[in-house]
């Protein structure tokens, strides 16, 4: 009996190292989320600057992307131009932050997808610090009370961003 | 960092009061033993404060050290970087750690306390940033698990050691072997001999 007392005792800790492989050690929940999103301005690629103060009101959706993102990045390009095209006449706001990366390169990319939503590059990782960003890319999602509602981590699709940008547009709705 | 500093410091103060000790040869005092072990005399009282000077000298250094360099370092190495995760923003060679210790300088240069940036830090990153788990909630567990568990295993090392030397002394002589073997056994052996 008491032979195989310890191999049982040694059982609910190997449960609990089980456990833990299957967990994303890289997945760590913000604590931004519910909070009031930073406010910051940042300079954009085309001059203009971006106040968040300023969108107060709007539905904000904040990518952090860079060039040398590879190739989540580049997977997700196509579905923000096309997500801001299909919601910028209701409102929404999408701007690129574009974190540590070097301008020509950063412009290359913004050529290549044809981005016409408003981006600029993040000097000194003041935003993505004040974001609490790990890695590229993290996309923010605020609501029009200036919270952020939502942080998806890593590569977003169509569906996701539709899925939070419509829960903000009708959530708020519902509200006011 | 003062620890170590006490230390190197305590060991000058023994070698000059061995110096001490040569040059007054003359005297009573056995040349082994230190002038300070001699309680009540005069250079018991002078080694005893020259010591105590040396013991607190690291600490008066390092006050007049502590410069912004030396906090935006001691601050960076309790935190953890994003980016190469079993590292410490001071430790890491990433971009965002090299911009995260710029942002810690920058805020201690705006007069915030140490407290107020890791309070910025916890803010944005969670918890999960402070290399030392804070000293509360279930985190407590982590602290006091080691504290628990070294002398419950020091008394099972105990407890198995007194069986073990126990049974060593309870080992019962062989009984005697059958004398029909025995004789056998002799024989065999004058045989060979």
């Amino acid at each position: 009996m008491k032979r195989f007392l310890i191999p049982l005792a040694i059982l609910p800790l190997l449960a609990l190292f089980a456990f833990g492989l299957t967990r994303d050690p890289r997945s760590i929940p913000s604590p931004l989320v519910g909070r009031e999103a930073p406010v910051f301005s940042l300079r954009l690629f085309d001059g203009e600057v971006f106040s968040l103060a300023a969108h107060r009101g709007d539905v904000v959706v904040l990518n952090f992307w860079s060039s040398w993102c590879i190739p989540a990045c580049y997977n997700e390009a196509p579905a923000l131009e096309a997500t801001w095209q299909r919601y910028r006449a209701r409102g929404v706001v999408l701007l690129g932050v574009n974190y540590q990366d070097r301008e020509a390169a950063a412009r290359d990319f913004l050529a290549k997808f044809q981005h016409t939503f408003p981006n600029g590059p993040d000097v000194g990782s003041k935003v993505a610090i004040d974001f609490g960003v790990y890695g590229v890319p993290e996309t923010f999602f605020i609501d029009r009370e200036g919270r952020i509602a939502h942080k998806h981590v890593g590569e977003v699709t169509v569906e996701v961003l539709v899925q939070h940008i419509e829960r903000l547009l009708n959530g708020s709705e519902r509200r006011s | 960092m003062i620890g170590k500093g006490s230390t190197y410091n305590v060991r000058r103060t023994t070698c000059d009061v061995r110096r001490a000790t040569f040059n007054v040869q003359t005297s009573e005092f056995d040349g082994r033993h230190s002038l300070c072990r001699a309680r009540g005399t005069t250079w018991y009282r002078a080694c005893s404060a020259f010591s105590l000077v040396l013991c607190f000298l690291p600490l008066v250094l390092y006050a007049a050290e502590s410069n912004l360099d030396e906090d935006v370092r001691l601050i960076a190495a309790q935190l953890r970087c994003p980016v190469c995760q079993n590292l410490s923003v001071g430790d890491s060679p990433s971009e965002l750690a090299r911009e995260m210790r710029a942002l810690i300088r920058e805020q201690l240069e705006q007069g915030k306390t140490p407290a107020q940036v890791f309070d910025y830090f916890v803010a944005r990153y969670g918890e999960w940033v402070l290399l030392a788990p804070p000293k509360r909630g279930l985190n407590l567990i982590i602290w006091l698990l080691p504290v628990v568990l070294i002398p419950a295993g020091l008394v099972m090392a105990y407890l198995g050691a007194r069986r073990w030397v126990h049974r060593g002394a309870a080992v019962t002589p062989a009984p005697a072997a059958d004398p029909q073997y025995a004789a056998r056994l002799q024989r065999e052996l004058d045989t060979y001999e």
